[in-house]
């Protein structure tokens, strides 16, 4: 077993609550996001998810639990072989919806965040930018009740940028608790929010 | 670039422009298509050898039927010539004691131009057989069902006549029955072995696959698909694989079988096909081997989605939260 990444963290996150997730590169904020998501497990300690100690849950109530969180991964994580639009339909497919029923709803999306022209293109041909929406896009299709996003806003101008922000703010409003990984102190002026900061694997929280 | 409100007003007109085909049907994980051309093309081969090895099975099973229908249906006299005995005199009688054999349907004295001609092959044409000592036969057809009291007919056929042996097949149907059932018996034991190296070949090609596809299985994982959701798209990937490649070896071995048929009735006429026609019948399968070429490609594909259920499942479970 390697070194420990992160000690000694105790904190959590209300229900339609907005914060950022801060810290210095390798200061442990994926492997705290992955804590979270249940892709990892801590070799010691609790972490409570939904008011369940997630060490005990079994296979079908981690999947419910996923399909209750929405996730921006800093690498995006988009599936290479299917085109935009179907990487952000993907939570609504694996629920074994029927495509006409959620249409709509995703192009919709895909329009707001500015990929309409680009729905049918594949990821491979998409810009950093591009594919960081499809990525938001994706997390937020299936209107999550909480959000995770791994610097969000790390490949878009800071237009779009803003409008991402504005986004993650009218979900917050609209019931989903937000956690923005990032180092972009700019982005946390823009709006002030309670700041986890992560350093040298502990955890300390500015208001 | 609109805002929300916009994009709502603007989302009645902008639905109708909608294009119907905005998802293709492409699988979720992604198709390595020379791995999957590779895996159906083993899968054909291993289908078409299966196959064969059925139709083979078959065609022994069906070929002893008619072999053991027809030897056991028949009986010989044989009278050894013995020159102190009137051997036209020694057919007579046995003819007669077969004939008053209860069970028997008919009785024929071979002619000896007919008996002499059986030996034409062995020793050529133009030879004056008279001098050589030819045994004789009588053939006896069985009625079907009652079998004659044998060992009476034996009997007094060493009694009345001492030159004679009854000869009633036995010896030739147990040889005949052994031979093919283990000619069935191998060719079931190639089925069974082809179809596990199916079942090993789809197990490891689903696992390359799983490897290949392992971000693209935490991705699915990470957006809520459940193990069960996962493993039909691997699965439903390997039945049309296993069904496709199933159904190119079944062809070809009907194929083949069928081009077999044909050119064995087209040699018929020739000395190689009659002996050939005398072994196997007529080179056919008939229907039941159709259906067991078919059964062998449906069971292929069958075992190529179970295997692959099987293993994703099982990596699946390996792959769970925490071995991430």
């Amino acid at each position: 077993m390697g070194p420990e990444v992160l000690k000694d963290i105790n904190f959590s996150i209300a229900p339609r609550s907005f914060q950022y997730l801060t810290g210095p590169s390798g200061a442990g904020k994926t492997t705290l996001m992955r804590l979270i998501l249940m892709a990892l497990k801590p070799t010691r300690g609790l972490v409570n998810l939904f008011g369940q100690d997630v060490s005990r849950l079994d296979a079908a109530t981690l999947t419910a639990f996923r399909r209750r969180m929405g996730v921006v991964f800093q690498d995006f994580r988009l599936l290479d072989h299917l085109t935009v639009y179907e990487n952000v339909s993907l939570p609504l497919r694996v629920l074994g919806k029927e495509e006409t029923s959620y249409r709509a709803e995703v192009v919709e999306l895909l329009r707001w965040v500015g990929l309409g022209e680009r729905m049918h293109a594949v990821p491979p041909v998409l810009s950093g930018g591009e594919k960081q929406r499809a990525a938001i896009a994706r997390a937020l299709i299936g209107r999550p009740e909480l959000l995770l996003a791994d610097e969000p806003t790390g490949n878009v101008d800071p237009g779009l940028g803003r409008r991402l922000l504005r986004l993650f703010m009218e979900l917050q409003s609209l019931g989903t608790a937000v956690i923005i990984a990032t180092h972009d102190l700019g982005l946390m002026e823009l709006y002030d929010a309670p700041r986890l900061v992560l350093a040298d694997g502990h955890l300390h929280v500015d208001s | 670039m609109s805002t929300s409100e916009s994009g709502s007003r603007e989302y009645e007109p902008q639905e109708r422009a909608l294009p119907s085909n905005l998802r293709r049907e492409q699988p979720l994980v992604p198709v390595d298509s020379v791995a999957g051309r590779a895996l159906m093309a083993v899968i054909a081969i291993l289908t078409f050898l299966a196959a064969l090895s059925a139709g083979a099975a078959v065609l022994a099973a069906r070929a002893s039927e008619q072999w053991r229908g027809a030897v056991a249906n028949e009986m010989t006299i044989q009278i050894r010539p013995d020159s102190r005995r009137d051997i036209e005199a020694d057919i007579g009688r046995a003819v007669a004691m077969a004939q008053a054999t209860q069970g028997i349907e008919s009785v024929r004295a071979v002619p000896r131009a007919e008996s002499d001609k059986l030996l034409e092959p062995w020793l050529g044409t133009g030879l004056d057989l008279i001098e050589l000592p030819v045994p004789r036969l009588i053939v006896l057809r069985l009625k079907s069902g009652s079998g004659p009291d044998l060992a009476a007919l034996g009997a007094a056929l060493r009694r009345e006549v001492p030159t004679a042996i009854l000869d009633d097949h036995r010896l030739w149907v147990r040889r005949l029955s052994t031979m093919a059932s283990t000619i069935i018996l191998s060719g079931t034991a190639i089925v069974l072995l082809v179809l596990a190296a199916a079942a090993l070949a789809v197990a490891f090609a689903t696992r390359g696959a799983m490897a290949g596809s392992r971000d693209s299985v935490e991705v699915l994982h990470l957006v809520g698909a459940d193990d069960a959701f996962i493993a039909r798209e691997f699965q439903s990937r390997f039945v049309r694989l296993g069904l496709r490649g199933g159904a190119i070896g079944g062809l070809a071995a009907i194929v083949v079988i069928a081009a077999l048929g044909f050119l064995s009735s087209r040699w018929s006429a020739a000395p190689e096909g009659e002996q050939l026609q005398a072994m196997f019948g007529a080179f056919e399968i008939g229907w039941s081997g159709y259906v067991a070429v078919v059964l062998v490609a449906m069971v292929v594909a069958a075992i190529s989605g179970l295997v692959s259920r099987f293993t994703v499942r099982h990596h699946l479970r390996v792959l769970a939260w925490g071995a991430a």
